[in-house]
């Protein structure tokens, strides 16, 4: 751990605050995300964690503060310029394209790519994840909970990112598909895929995650190793139910 | 025989509700938002096409792509100036700039052009009769229905099949996911707003071949019919619009024809009213799902 952290952060979130018109729903937060860490941000709902990530994705504008991914400001030039620096969020609620086919929707995530890139990324996708293959003409919005997740997260790798932010990947999940997506999570991060997780399910995400965040009402109010934070007392009564 | 040439014409001025439609609609799917200056467009694209034909002695069909070119800027231009700076305004702030922008139009045709009707020249559109069997139809007719079905088409191929089509779609579908992608949302909406008014220079072009009367009003009537028709045939949806254009024109001329000259304007928005008490949607329309 310590010998990656004295590399400069692939993320680096200084200060940051953001508003809904008069609503303060971000008040000064600041974390980092190291090469090929997942890290996860943790907190009960309304804290703020989808703010966070939109804001870092450039759909929401801090007043104050700044992002930083690999060394440059991105906060304030908007999400179509962040996503080709190599950040990509998979939204929460999934919002895949529910009239267009699953290819399209896969081709949609490589938009800023170069067209002749993106077949190798497709057969890529359609491994990892065979069951979009088989559903490859399908109109998405016909998909299944599950599927449909897995099309966003699929979608959201099309661009190739250095940073992944996933929002809430398991929200809404049957037991069995929420370990499956921890399971690609995993594998994901195997493969070289930085991870900024944001989750409700906190126990699961401190079980994969290396470093977390905790989040109340705007600001961060614990961080440390997942292990240390999975057994820590504070911790274990507000959100692991203990 | 007279039901045909009804129908043929219905067909006819169908085609160019439809066609002005298209605009209304993929402005509104895309841009969430009514475009009322969009009739008014129509009217300069028309002016236009008449001084290319009438002043500058351009051939028709130059003519006809100068005022498509006209337009587009034009429909760029004003979605630039007066309603990007509104993209996170209440609609109804929109809603009457664009009325405003409307107005805006036509006192400015009036600078130009005067009040007074200016006829529109002929040409290879509609300077000859066409018979068939025991039909005889101006060239116009067919020239506007065959316009429409390229249009169609065209739209078709290019909303399904190209980038910036399929970029399209997700802004309608999705903005912030679209802008997710990478997709630029001004440029594509700017793109849309260019679309709509080169084809409004088309609808323009046809509607003054066929009613060779050209006045800085001119865009107004057709202008609303046309956004009827979108409504009619479910807004948002490119179907609806080429559905609702063309069942309307069907609907007036017939109503013109066999029930009353005076009453066939009223009888179109008479459907339109029992259209959207059995489906609110329109005909073609998705059920509207409320963001939570
Ligand atoms: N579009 C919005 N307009 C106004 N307030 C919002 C909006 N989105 C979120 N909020 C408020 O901001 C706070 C943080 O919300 P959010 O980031 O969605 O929390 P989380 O993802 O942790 O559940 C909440 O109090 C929420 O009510
Ligand atoms: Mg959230």
């Amino acid at each position: 751990m310590t010998e990656i952290q004295q590399a400069a952060p692939l993320l680096r979130v200084n200060e940051l605050h953001v508003y809904y018109g008069a609503i303060h729903a971000i008040k000064g937060i600041s974390l980092e995300v190291y090469e090929n860490e997942i890290v996860t941000l943790i907190g009960a709902n309304g804290a703020g964690k989808s703010t966070t990530l939109n804001t870092i994705a450039g759909l929401l504008k801090p007043r104050q503060g700044t992002v930083e991914l690999n060394g440059a400001v991105i906060s304030g030039l908007g999400a179509s310029k962040i996503v080709p620096k190599g950040l990509s969020l998979c939204p929460e609620g999934r919002r895949i394209f529910q009239q267009m086919t699953v290819r399209e929707n896969l081709e949609m995530g490589a938009f800023t790519r170069t067209p002749g890139e993106i077949p190798a990324s497709l057969e890529e996708m359609f491994q990892r994840f065979p069951r979009l293959k088989e559903r490859e003409k399908q109109i998405a919005g016909t998909l299944s909970g599950g599927e449909q997740q897995m099309l966003a997260m699929a979608r959201a790798l099309m661009s190739r990112p250095r940073l992944l932010m996933l929002d809430e990947p398991s929200m809404g999940l049957a037991p069995i598909l929420v370990e499956q997506i921890f399971d690609i999570v995993k594998e994901l991060h195997d493969t070289g895929v930085t991870i900024l997780l944001v989750e409700q399910n906190a126990q699961m995400a401190l079980a994969v995650a290396d470093r977390a965040y905790v989040m109340e009402t705007g600001t961060i109010t614990m961080q440390g190793p997942a292990q240390e934070l999975l057994h820590n007392d504070a911790v274990q009564k507000a959100y692991l139910g203990s | 025989m007279i039901f045909l040439d009804n129908l043929i014409n219905g067909l006819s001025l169908g085609s160019i509700y439809a066609i002005i439609a298209l605009g209304y609609t993929m402005v509104y799917g895309i841009a969430k938002m009514l475009n009322f200056a969009h009739g008014d467009v129509i009217m300069i694209g028309a002016y236009i096409a008449f001084c290319g034909l009438q002043y500058w002695g351009l051939p028709p069909v130059v003519a006809i792509l100068v005022a498509m070119a006209v337009c587009t800027l034009l429909g760029v231009t004003i979605e630039g100036l007066a309603y990007r700076p509104l993209r996170q305004a209440a609609s109804l702030a929109v809603l009457i700039t664009a009325i405003g922008m409307s107005y805006l139009l036509q006192n400015i045709a009036l600078m130009i052009w005067g009040a007074n009707p200016k006829s529109f020249p002929r040409t290879f559109i509609n300077n000859s009769i066409l018979r068939l069997g025991g039909l005889s139809m101006s060239s116009a007719t067919v020239f506007t229905i065959l316009t429409n079905i390229v249009v169609m088409v065209v739209l078709n191929l290019f909303i399904s099949h190209t980038k910036l089509g399929k970029a399209m779609r997700c802004v309608s579908e999705d903005r912030g996911a679209a802008e997710l992608m990478g997709i630029k949302v001004n440029r594509t909406i700017s793109a849309t707003f260019a679309i709509g008014s080169a084809l409004a220079a088309i609808a323009g072009v046809l509607l003054c071949s066929s009613y060779p009367i050209l006045q800085p009003t001119t865009g107004s009537m057709p202008g609303i019919k046309a956004f009827t028709a979108a409504v009619f045939g479910g807004i948002g949806s490119i179907p609806g619009a080429m559905l609702g254009g063309v069942l309307l024109g069907v609907i007036e001329i017939f109503g013109k024809a066999y029930i009353s000259t005076e009453l066939g304007d009223a009888l179109v928005f008479a459907v339109l009213i029992v259209v959207l008490l059995v489906k609110p949607t329109g005909l073609l329309g998705k059920p509207v799902r409320e963001k939570v």
